[in-house]
């Protein structure tokens, strides 16, 4: 059983108001860098790149008038570190209701950390499609990457030790909205 | 915290809760099914042992299908049961996968208790693919997932079993499975296979000799395969079973309008189900065959996946890897 693990906050990375002007700028930058909203589509990965994706997908119905598609992708199945770990993570559904083939796809995820997630969501989407091409939008981008994955889109850089964790709070899962930098206590 | 599933041997032993884990955990790789391209690395590397001891091919198939697109390896180790001498044989058999070091095993015996006689001898998982007049635990949960998809809840159903009941093990769970969510079980068959105390498996069940009595008002109908080899004369004959036991389009409109029609397979059309009932909308069979492989993947995937089940697991985990 896994040890509730002791851990105490260092700092406010973002505020709620902060997320929101972040998620305006990420949108906006999504929209500029692509050229328009033309064969776009964002995906969610599971679980906070969901809420973020659809956030984004509406600033940018908003203000570039274009329904952008979104899908929710769960990367359980194409994780590399199954095989170590003793009961197997639940496995949740991948919900992309359209083809992926020849799309501009947008992955979403609150933190971008060694970059194997990262790894994993280009993988499952493989399965499903040929995409035309594949960025990445994170909210935080802690450092300590263990695969040549960089990110398209970076919300916030942030210099993170090893044993810090930087915690991503979202309204719809979290019940608050904010990101904090916390430490493993001993 | 549901507890780690080791082994799948019987329905009976399972909790509700563990249970609704599984078909839950289903869910994603039925939709895995849809995927243009249906192979996954998940289990790379691992092998899955079939050792199927009783002829079989939709459930063996099923088993490796399900096994190649997570990913694993199989070996296939068929014999006939019939040149087996069963308990030394057994042994043996077992012995010489373990040497093959499986990380599990799906099989399949005439003898009720083999996968349970297996688990208890291997540090392997062991899944029931069916053992003698016990249980086929896979059917059933693949049954249950079909049940829940088609109408809405899995809770609280009517449900009918037609046929050779005493000799069925699809049966057997279904009645364990079904019964643990509050069904009001039927069964009705031919009297010489009707034994008494399978009224025991599921609370409440009834048994009716008469299939239109069986049928008024059920939600869900288990139209059970009949083997051949047990209808011949004098004992019953085939056009007697027809008669007294088909089911036909209908008898199938004395049960719920959007009654769900199941068949565990291989149907014998015109013999304990009527062309017109396997063809028509509330037949569900096809898809049952679709659950099976998602059902199955979904064990393989919890049961053969990750670290060995005594390994100790790693104190040091990752946050802000994979949520």
């Amino acid at each position: 059983m896994k040890q509730p693990m002791r851990v105490i906050e260092k700092r406010q990375l973002l505020s709620a108001e902060e997320i929101g002007r972040t998620l305006q700028r990420l949108a906006h930058e999504i929209v500029e860098k692509s050229g328009g909203t033309k064969d776009l589509a964002l995906i969610g990965v599971r679980r906070r790149g969901v809420p973020l994706s659809e956030r984004l997908a509406k600033i940018i119905g908003g203000t570039a008038h274009a329904d952008v598609p979104v899908g929710t992708l769960d990367i359980t199945l194409y994780r590399d570190d199954l095989s170590t770990i003793g009961p197997q993570p639940v496995v949740q559904s991948t919900e992309i209701a359209f083809p992926v083939d020849d799309r501009d796809l947008v992955v979403v995820d609150d933190v971008l950390y060694t970059g194997r997630t990262a790894r994993a969501a280009m993988n499952g989407l493989f399965d499903l499609g040929r995409p035309r091409r594949i960025r990445l939008c994170v909210l935080i981008d802690r450092g300590h990457r263990e695969l040549p994955v960089e990110a398209a889109f970076v919300g916030r850089k942030v210099e993170t030790s090893d044993t810090e964790i930087v915690e991503v709070r979202l309204r719809e899962i979290d019940g608050e909205e904010r990101v904090m930098l916390v430490d493993r206590v001993a | 915290m549901l507890q780690r599933l080791q082994h799948v041997l019987a329905i009976e032993t399972l909790s509700p809760e563990q249970i609704l884990f599984i078909l839950d955990q289903s869910k994603p790789f039925q939709e895995f099914q849809r995927h243009p391209l249906k192979k996954l690395a998940t289990l790379r590397g691992k092998t899955v042992a079939l050792a199927f001891f009783e002829s079989s091919t939709r459930t063996r198939i099923s088993f490796a299908t399900a096994a190649a697109r997570l990913g694993a390896d199989t070996m296939n180790l068929q014999a006939e049961s019939s040149s087996l001498k069963k308990g030394e044989s057994l042994i043996d058999t077992v012995r010489t996968l373990e040497a093959m070091r499986p990380d599990g095993i799906v099989i399949r015996h005439s003898s009720s208790g083999a996968p349970e006689f297996v688990a208890e001898r291997l540090g392997v998982p062991v899944i029931n693919a069916g053992d003698g007049m016990h249980e086929h635990p896979t059917q059933a949960l693949l049954d249950a997932l079909t049940i829940r998809d088609r109408k809405g809840k899995l809770e609280g159903w009517n449900v009918t079993i037609l046929g050779d009941i005493l000799h069925s093990r699809v049966a057997r769970s279904n009645m364990h499975l079904l019964g643990k969510f509050g069904a009001r079980i039927t069964l009705c068959g031919p009297a010489m296979w009707m034994p008494a105390e399978l009224e025991a498996l599921a609370p409440g069940t009834r048994r009716v000799p008469r299939i239109e009595e069986a049928l008024d008002g059920a939600d869900v109908i288990i139209v059970l395969r009949v083997q051949t080899e047990r209808i011949h004369e004098p004992a019953l004959a085939a056009e007697e079973y027809i008669l007294g036991y088909q089911l036909t389009a209908e008898r199938l409109r004395l049960a719920q309008p959007d009654a769900l029609v199941l068949h565990p397979g291989p149907m014998i059309r015109g013999l304990e189900i009527d062309p017109v009932v396997a063809d028509g909308p509330q037949c569900g069979v096809l898809e049952q065959v679709t659950n099976g492989l998602a059902v199955r993947m979904a064990l393989l995937y919890h049961l053969t996946g990750g670290a060995p089940v005594d390994a100790p697991h790693p104190a040091k985990e990752r946050s802000n890897a994979a949520d």
